[in-house]
């Protein structure tokens, strides 16, 4: 009789579709936002989170020679899940195009606004305890969220942190290395902090949110894109997991940064120093 | 999806080679690997073969978008997708099919070898000979061919050689023929643009050939090659869409930030008329693209769209590269920005796979047959 596949993470990865990175950002008429009639894409951070989680599977994976080779039975199962209108599924197509196993949408209308990072949080919170519930015993139980460390296009920063709060997790923030240990059930984690880096080590479940330096992301092959049309994908509400998307907040005004005036040239430090004073900018 | 994923691979990969790979006139071999790992390279190949099992509309998007950034490398996509995968999926026995598309799909770069120095738009009046041994065992081939687009990198290519020159076109026949039996590459030529893509003349010298590398069957040859040329047309017309887009692309945003005369050259009413012709070029070439594609896809006859297709798209390439050289001034005329290539390399459009004189002909025949 064969062993049954180690089971080892079970990866839950938030992807947004965001603002694209290249576009030209434009405040709209009304002042309450940007314009979203412009081309969007997968948040950069969440895609380094996608292959963040499929570069784990492929290390555990190696460091396994007996485990079999098929992915369907690798030991690290990876879920990718999206909040947005209909659109939206074409960011988890590409997750599942990268290596994704199963994608969940949670849909909102064509002209809804998007959430926000409390409702984010308290969504992906209420998947993984009906996730975890379906589940039982251990085997099917989230025990890691890999989400990028904030969206470009409303740099909030705050929705991984607000679902390790919310879930009562570990969490290990602006990731920069991800390593996990098999045996001891424990992840270490370095983090980007303004004075260098610091490692943390986090028993799970634990919630990461991933910065620049952590991977590369890879491009999706056109085999595996092919491939992706067949994955799962389930279909949610916001009302099947019982959270409110009312807003709490209210953009009272967005408005582009006040145009650079130019500087001026000085002779010597001393003029320099004098300037500063006179600009009262210096701590004399 | 398939467009966008294309399109960061040759920005992200292939864009920062572009300028060096034509400036030494040689294909950068990442380039072609990242083709092969990216799936590229057996687009409509089933995934038993190692393909990715997709469409030809989506080969030809892919084309597009590759060419977009450059021409060279969208004609080497291009030619080993529907030339020479095309070929072997369509006439290849089944162990023909089992042995070479898997090595086609995921290492092996592919040539199609027809024209000679003395037949290129009379492709038929080929003079390379197959002589078939006595015992029906391998054919010798002898013989040179001309104009063999990805042949400096190429380990498979198909050669349509004679078996009997007195049968005339009766006489031509497919052969795979792997590098190791013997294809030497007598002289790389040097081009006036698509200059990394490698154009060979081959020489074959008593290159024995197995029987069971006979493809479609012999004296199948014509019927091979005119109707893979059909296909392939639809292929240049891809890239050729996808050059005159990417040069549009690249000159309009310098347009609106280079200021004479204290407003950007692309706000003035000539400029703009110009860009506004040249969209429409653009657009009226995509859709007799897309179209002719449309029509093979279900089964339609769809020669005469090819040609057109292939006819206008180059033409529009040449001229809205050309204005876009024009549109940027004296920057557009230094090799730097890589505007002036896309002029370069457009030009070839009007001649390979059919002159622009050779589909007008086939055009015409069509309206001959129609109103005669």
């Amino acid at each position: 009789m064969r062993p049954s596949p180690r089971r080892l993470l079970n990866i839950l990865v938030p992807v947004k579709r965001a603002v694209d990175y290249s576009v030209k950002i434009r405040v709209n008429p009304a002042q309450t936002g940007v314009d979203t009639n412009v081309k969007h894409s997968m948040n950069p951070f969440d895609e380094i989170a996608v292959e963040e989680s499929i570069r784990i599977r492929e290390r555990s994976l190696s460091s396994s020679p007996s485990s079999p080779s098929s992915p369907s039975s690798s030991p690290v199962t990876i879920t990718a899940l999206t909040i947005g209108p209909p659109k939206a599924l074409d960011v988890l197509r590409t997750a599942l195009a990268v290596g994704a196993d199963s994608g969940v949408h949670i849909a909102i209308g064509e002209k809804e606004a998007m959430p926000e990072p409390l409702a984010v949080a308290k969504s992906i919170k209420a998947w993984i305890e009906k996730q975890n519930e379906k589940a039982g015993g251990k085997e099917g139980r989230v025990d890691c969220v890999i989400l990028g460390k904030q969206a470009i296009d409303d740099d909030s920063g705050v929705t991984g942190q607000m679902l390790a709060g919310l879930l009562g997790w570990s969490q290990a923030t602006f990731a920069s290395k991800v390593e996990v240990d098999e045996a001891s059930g424990e992840v270490t984690v370095t983090r980007e902090i303004d004075g260098g880096g610091m490692q943390v080590r986090c028993r799970l479940p634990v919630v990461i949110t991933t910065d620049l330096r952590l991977n590369e992301p890879r491009y999706a092959s056109l085999p595996n894109i092919m491939k992706a049309k067949k994955k799962p994908v389930e279909k949610l509400t916001p009302a099947d997991l019982g959270v409110d998307f009312t807003p709490q907040l209210e953009v009272v005004r967005v408005t582009e940064p006040p145009k650079r005036v130019g500087g001026g040239k000085v002779e010597s430090v001393e003029e320099l120093v004098a300037k500063l004073k006179e600009a009262g900018i210096t701590a004399a | 999806m398939l467009r966008e994923s294309v399109r960061r691979f040759a920005t992200d990969v292939v864009g920062p080679k572009v300028r060096e790979m034509d400036e030494n006139e040689m294909m950068d071999p990442a380039v072609i690997q990242g083709l092969f790992e990216q799936g590229l390279m057996g687009i409509e190949t089933s995934a038993d073969h190692g393909g990715a099992e997709s469409s030809f509309t989506s080969a030809i998007i892919a084309i597009e978008e590759l060419a977009k950034v450059d021409p060279s490398v969208s004609v080497l996509c291009d030619v080993h997708n529907t030339l020479v995968n095309t070929v072997v999926r369509k006439y290849g026995s089944k162990e023909q099919k089992d042995k070479w598309l898997p090595l086609l799909s995921e290492t092996q770069l592919g040539s199609f070898c027809l024209s000679e120095s003395a037949s290129g738009s009379d492709a038929f009046a080929l003079q390379t000979r197959a002589v078939p041994s006595a015992d029906g065992s391998h054919y010798t081939l002898n013989g040179s061919k001309m104009w063999i687009t990805n042949s400096w990198e190429a380990e498979f290519f198909l050669v349509f050689a004679s078996v009997d020159l007195a049968k005339g076109y009766k006489g031509i026949t497919c052969f795979i023929v792997p590098k190791e039996l013997g294809v030497q590459v007598a002289k790389k030529e040097e081009k006036l643009g698509i200059r990394a893509s490698s154009t060979c003349t081959l020489s074959f010298d008593d290159v024995k050939v197995p029987a069971e590398n006979v493809l479609g069957g012999v004296g199948k040859g014509y019927k091979i090659a005119i109707e893979i040329l059909n296909e392939g047309r639809i292929g240049i017309a891809a890239q050729m869409l996808g050059l005159a887009q990417g040069a549009f692309d690249k000159v309009i945003p310098y347009t609106f930030e280079r200021k004479q005369f204290g407003q950007p050259i692309g706000t003035f009413q000539g400029m703009q008329h110009q860009m506004a012709k040249a969209a429409i070029d653009i657009e009226a070439a995509r859709l007799l693209t897309y179209n002719a594609a449309r029509r093979k896809e279900e089964g339609l006859d769809f020669t005469k769209e090819a040609a057109m297709a292939k006819y206008y798209a180059s033409q529009v390439a040449m001229s809205v590269s050309g204005s876009a050289i024009e549109w940027a001034g004296g920057v557009g005329f230094t090799r730097e920005t890589g505007i002036e290539k896309y002029w370069r390399d457009s030009k070839i459009g009007a001649i390979y796979e059919g002159t622009s004189n050779i589909q007008l002909q086939t055009i015409a025949k069509f309206i001959q047959k129609q109103y005669s």
